[in-house]
């Protein structure tokens, strides 16, 4: 059994916008090209141009239809999952040679490939299915939040964050430390309501999701509605048309004479 | 226990290219990260205008694209039939002489036998010229089964057009409709758009049958029953209309709305402009009480009434018909909402939504600016209502009209090139229409002779079209002719038919690139399998007697081709992504890119356009040799890119031209200028000064400055032309009059379509089929980790979405008892496929749907016979007919858009039952390709 380090005053983590995210998975396939190279690596693909392809991802998006209780129309909700960093991770204490850690520094957990034995007591340990095992090499694999890019010194600042956070396209994927309440992150939790997924597994997970925003569809419309036509709606738009000014300053000669059908000049 | 050291700084990869995607068509910048002279990561270009930094699903999966095993290796000769998948290996030499002699046989006796057809070709630019130089008007790309409904309807009304044209004003926008799918197109943007939305709290509507991707974020969606999204647009202009919610200062000042139209029924000038000798259309001044020029300064033009001219004509604003229209019962909410399968109450509501926007939350930029009258104005005034619509409009056959009631919908709000509206992408806006017509009428396709013009271009009249004396088509794929007069884009989806029949005539060579027409680009796949392997009752010989076809991968089209050039991956290769072309442009500026190669091939492999200038060469195409003879562009594509002039100091970049390198859009050749490129990142763009970022149609610096640089011709304004007079000249044709008239078998048709005014009309398909026999709608959407048939032989795109399930509504499944699982016999008027079912509720009851290019035929494109893409993924083309179902008098016009030709593939209808054989496999199978053998 692995003992889990002093709580971090760095939670480094994920904030992922629910409302914004369009599930074009563009977050999986960075993840998967980023860390099949780099520190997991390899993210072996098995079979991958044969009849049942399958392989090891970090980061998978799935999709969900729902019906809101109280809403007339289902929603269909895009949900990226991938590690949630915990701040009680039973992957971590579970794991019996002391590859699963969580690192005191910023509280990322890793696998540490030279030590993981691939028992898969964690990957059973942990309630949000993030961890992935690789059978070509035996180990259990898992998001690092791209440890080996968010330091990176051969990255400009801008860019040292997790892949799948310089990629998303409509910016629905957030980083940064949720143990600095002043952090951008952490505002961003606290203005758009983020939670836990599954707090009730007592994970305390650091990465948050923001749920989506209330519809404003008809139900909660607040724009007067337009006059009610009457029949005679062409005669109005005419004598709308016929005063409406134009390009210069009020006509010095205006005509009331012509409407519809009738001919002037 | 001690936390093991992890490294936190890796440098794996020994240098960073940049060059443009290729994954989808949206062109966005990457840098691409090399290690050991492979390939090691992919990312978005922070410094790019087009993606800012971020990378799509597809764009990251480049790495497994460009190591697919399907990648073609060498030149391929056909030794079998057609379709059994033997070929020879051959040397370039011996397969550019083949194709040579081939080639030189037809343009010695008639360049009309070749047919040259590019897919999802990003090279149009050169690709049109060679058919020109080659002198064959039988040449267009995919758009005619893509989107030329929406790029003829935007250019013919407002000189722009969705997607490449234009964008909303993600920055400034407050509310935004979004009709139809739209995940295939902008990929990238629209998602930064749509983030940008959210972020500011704008509204999004989204009117889509189904409510997936970009509309599962919106906060409404509408399940409009499909095709019908003319009658909704309608129902909102009616509203608007009666409500007097509408900009008449901008439709006085910039559109044809004052415009004066002759009324002189049975004459040959009803329903054209009312000009003056010069030719200028006239408006109702105010003050003088009599007709003045439309674009003078002192007019104070009449928006509505009838007159009558010193003549004895008498003429109406083009406003006072479109309100006349507009506000006739017919197109009130309450008479369109059970068509449309959405209540009165909600389109009511859109409508005033759509106006409190526009006129109570407009915003003015403090950016003085001037117009084409030279006017003087403080501000720029907007109104930020935006809306988008491409593929869900574009493929149906009354899309044409429906899209041009869009733009009507923006227009009258003031929306178009407004802050906050939709903008215009440079070069755009050009003249409503362009001003090139297409060339190859009858005495312009001579043996050995260039035509005198492009193969496509844009009729304004009958005059204009590629017809007979007989008003018989000149094309293959009828386009230009009365069967489909505005076909901007071509027809490439009717090719193979009416080749195989010939009719109007057969051909020799077919010559395609990057198009997969035996297989997801076809529609109708059986018969189109039939036709490419049809032989000659006599002769034996096949009706298509030769079949050239480049691509990168072994797609199912390289087994119905006779000579196979390899193609490089897009990373092998130089390109340009030019505005001579479809550009890539920003709404703040004009923008053009490169591909350059970052690795070399591993194969014997050539860039398909250093391959057609070399076909064009040895051909002697007068553009592409010198006077001696030898090759003008011996350096390939990448010499074309650098030295060609389309015009004097016009190529195919806009930037770094010039000795120095300096000039922009015009300047000598600047054999420096792919550095320059490089250097830059592979891109230029530049950004407008503030005062021409909007108005640009009407914005005289902007005017002024765009004929500078090429992009028009003169410093006219584009005066939105809501009232389409080219329209009404054919319809002026069908009723006998003109030089050019349509033959009697055609009038109605021509009659019925050809309304200046957008109208509405039931899809086709729909109206010919019994509604009992075939009740559902069919519909396909890309996925957006996919593009085209391309993604299932990416080894992760596949994991994502290795199959395809028709999707149908929960309640429509209960009542014809078919459970989430079950397979279904689906069938239309064309044929029967089995699918399996997943239920959901977030679709219109009336639509299946389904992802569209899964399916893939056993063994293409490198995946194992068993793959699932082939096993339990299927295709809805084999039930598109691309011919309409037979009507009196025996001819079957193509099942596309009357006006564009635009294949109507959204108009498919099925019935769905369950199927009795309930085995896990799609139907229909088609024979297991052979794996394409190489033997020397």
């Amino acid at each position: 059994m692995t003992s889990l380090p002093p709580p971090s005053a760095k939670k480094l983590g994920l904030v992922i916008d629910l409302d914004t995210c369009v599930g074009c998975q563009a977050c999986a396939t960075s993840c998967k090209e980023w860390n099949t190279q780099g520190y997991s690596a390899p993210l072996t693909d098995k079979n991958p141009y044969g009849a049942d392809p399958s392989g090891v991802w970090l980061n998978r998006v799935h999709g969900y239809e729902v019906t809101e209780e109280g809403q007339a129309q289902s929603r269909i909700v895009h949900f990226p999952r991938s590690c949630l960093h915990c701040e009680e991770p039973a992957c971590v204490t579970v794991c019996p040679t002391g590859a699963s850690y969580k690192r005191a520094e910023d509280g990322i957990v890793l696998v540490n490939p030279d030590t993981c034995i691939g028992c898969k007591l964690c990957s059973w340990a942990c309630p949000y299915g993030a961890r992935e095992y690789d059978t070509s090499h035996g180990v259990m694999k898992k998001c690092t939040l791209c440890v080996d890019r968010i330091y990176n010194e051969n990255f400009a600042e801008d860019d040292r964050v997790p892949a799948c956070v310089k990629a998303c396209p409509t910016g629905a994927r957030h980083f940064g430390d949720l143990g600095d309440s002043s952090s951008a992150v952490s505002k961003l939790v606290a203005e758009r309501g983020g939670y836990d997924l599954l707090p009730e597994m007592g994970m305390r997970p650091v990465n948050k999701y923001l749920p989506p925003r209330a519809r404003r569809d008809g139900r909660s419309a607040q724009v007067a509605a337009l006059p009610e036509g009457d029949g005679s709606a062409f005669d109005r738009l005419f004598a709308w048309a016929d005063k409406m000014l134009s390009g210069k300053a009020a006509a010095p000669r205006v005509d009331t004479t012509d409407h519809s059908g009738k001919l002037e000049g | 226990m001690s936390e093991p050291a992890v490294a936190t700084s890796p440098k794996t990869w020994d240098e960073i290219k940049t060059t443009t995607c290729y994954m989808c068509a949206c062109r966005c910048g990457i840098k691409v990260y090399l290690k050991d002279g492979t390939v090691r990561y992919i990312e978005g270009n922070r410094d790019h205008p087009v993606n800012k930094g971020v990378i799509c699903g597809k764009g990251a999966s480049g790495i497994m694209q460009h190591y697919s095993p399907a990648r073609l290796t060498k030149p391929l000769i056909r030794v079998g039939e057609r379709g059994a998948g033997e070929f020879r290996e051959i040397e370039w030499e011996e397969a550019l002489r083949t194709a040579t002699l081939w080639l030189s046989e037809v343009r010695n006796s008639d360049p009309r036998k070749l047919a040259f057809f590019t897919g999802r070709d990003q090279s149009q630019g050169l690709t049109g010229w060679w058919a020109a130089q080659f002198g064959t008007p039988n040449y267009a790309a995919h758009g005619g089964f893509c989107s030329v409904n929406m790029a003829a309807a935007g250019l013919y009304t407002f000189g722009g057009s969705f997607w490449e044209f234009g964008e909303p004003d993600w920055k400034h926008t407050k509310y935004f409709l979004l009709f139809g799918v739209a995940e295939d197109h902008a990929s990238n943007p629209i998602k930064a758009g749509l983030g940008k939305l959210k972020e500011r709290g704008a509204k999004i509507v989204s009117l889509n049958p189904i409510r997936t991707g970009y509309s599962a974020i919106a906060d409404e969606w509408i399940g409009i029953r499909p095709g019908t999204d003319g009658l909704f647009v309608g129902a909102l202009i009616h509203e608007l209309l009666a409500a007097q919610k509408i900009d008449g200062d901008y439709l006085a000042r910039y559109t044809n709305s004052p415009w004066l139209v002759v009324e002189n029924d049975g004459c040959a000038d009803d329903g054209l402009f009312a000009r003056n000798e010069q030719g200028a259309a006239l408006v109702w001044d105010r003050h003088s009480g009599s007709p003045m020029p439309a674009l003078s300064p002192d007019a104070e033009p009449k928006l509505m009434g009838r007159f009558k001219l010193a003549d004895g004509r008498r003429v109406v604003t083009s406003f006072q018909l479109i309100a006349e229209r507009y506000l006739a019962p017919e197109w009130t909410p309450e008479k369109v909402s059970e068509r449309c399968g959405v209540p009165a109450s909600t389109i009511k509501r859109i409508a005033a939504e759509l106006a409190h926007v526009a006129f109570e939350e407009a915003i003015e930029l403090d950016v003085p600016w001037t117009d084409h009258l030279g006017r003087h104005h403080a501000k720029m005034l907007g109104r930020p209502v935006s809306m988008h619509a491409m593929r869900g409009i574009s493929a149906h056959a009354n899309g044409f009209h429906t899209c041009r009631a869009i733009h009507l919908l923006q227009i009258v709000l003031g929306t178009i090139d407004v802050p906050g509206g939709f903008r215009y992408k440079p070069p755009f806006p050009k003249p409503a229409p362009p001003g090139v017509k297409p060339a190859g009428k009858p005495g312009q396709v001579r043996p050995n002779t260039p035509l005198p013009g492009p193969p496509l271009g844009f009729v304004s009249s009958p005059d204009d079209l590629l017809v007979d004396a007989e008003g018989r088509p000149q094309r293959i794929d009828k386009a230009y002719s009365w069967d489909a007069p505005l076909a901007a884009h071509g027809l490439m989806h009717m090719v193979i038919t009416n080749a195989a029949k010939k009719d109007p005539y057969g051909i020799e060579v077919l010559f395609m690139y990057m198009a997969n027409m035996s297989w997801n680009s076809a529609m109708n796949v059986p018969d189109t399998l039939k036709y490419l392997t049809a032989k000659d009752d006599k002769t034996g010989d096949y009706v298509i007697p030769k079949i050239i076809y480049s691509d990168a991968y072994a797609s199912e089209m390289v087994h119905y081709a006779d000579l196979i050039l390899p193609d490089t991956t897009y990373l092998e290769r130089w390109d340009c992504i030019s505005l001579l072309d479809r550009p890539i442009s920003e709404a703040d500026g004009p923008a053009d890119s490169i591909r350059q190669p970052v690795v070399e091939p591993d194969r014997d492999v050539r860039p398909f356009q250093t391959v057609l200038l070399d076909l064009g060469a040895r051909l002697g195409l007068p553009g592409m040799t010198r006077t001696d003879g030898s090759p003008r562009y011996p350096g390939g594509y990448r010499d074309y890119i650098v030295n060609h002039e389309r015009a004097p100091g016009i190529g195919p970049l806009a930037g770094f031209r010039g000795p120095s390198g300096k000039a922009m859009g015009r300047g000598t050749p600047n054999p420096e200028q792919l550095q320059h490129y490089i250097d830059n990142d592979c891109h230029w763009f530049y950004e407008l000064p503030d005062h021409m970022k909007y108005y640009r149609h009407v914005n005289w610096a902007y005017l002024d400055w765009a004929t500078l640089m090429g992009f028009i011709a003169r410093p006219e304004p584009v005066i939105h032309q809501l009232y389409c007079e080219p329209l009404q000249k054919f319809r002026l044709a069908a009723r006998g009059f003109g030089k050019i008239v349509p033959p009697a078998e055609h009038r109605a048709r021509i009659e019925a379509h050809f309304d200046p005014i957008p109208f509405w009309y039931p899809p086709f398909e729909g109206e010919r089929v019994s509604e009992k026999d075939f009740p559902m709608h069919a519909l396909t959407q890309r996925p957006m980790a996919m593009y085209h048939s391309w993604g299932s032989q990416n080894a992760w795109l596949r994991q994502i979405v290795g199959r395809n399930w028709l999707y149908m509504a929960r309640e429509r499944a209960a009542k014809l008892a078919i459970d989430d699982g079950d397979w279904v016999k689906v069938t239309s008027h064309q044929g029967a496929i089995k699918a399996q079912i997943k239920l959901m509720d977030g679709v219109n009851p009336d639509t299946v749907w389904t992802w569209n290019a899964i399916g893939k035929r056993s063994n293409a494109w490198g995946l194992a016979a068993a793959a699932p893409e082939s096993k339990k993924g299927f295709l809805l083309n084999h039930l598109i007919s691309e011919l309409l179902p037979e009507r009196d008098g025996g001819y079957r016009y193509s099942n596309s858009d009357p006006v564009t030709g635009q294949a109507a593939w959204y108009d498919l209808r099925v019935r769905v039952e369950k199927a009795a054989d309930q085995s896990e496999e799609s139907a229909p199978q088609f024979p297991v390709l052979k794996k394409l053998r190489r033997a020397i």
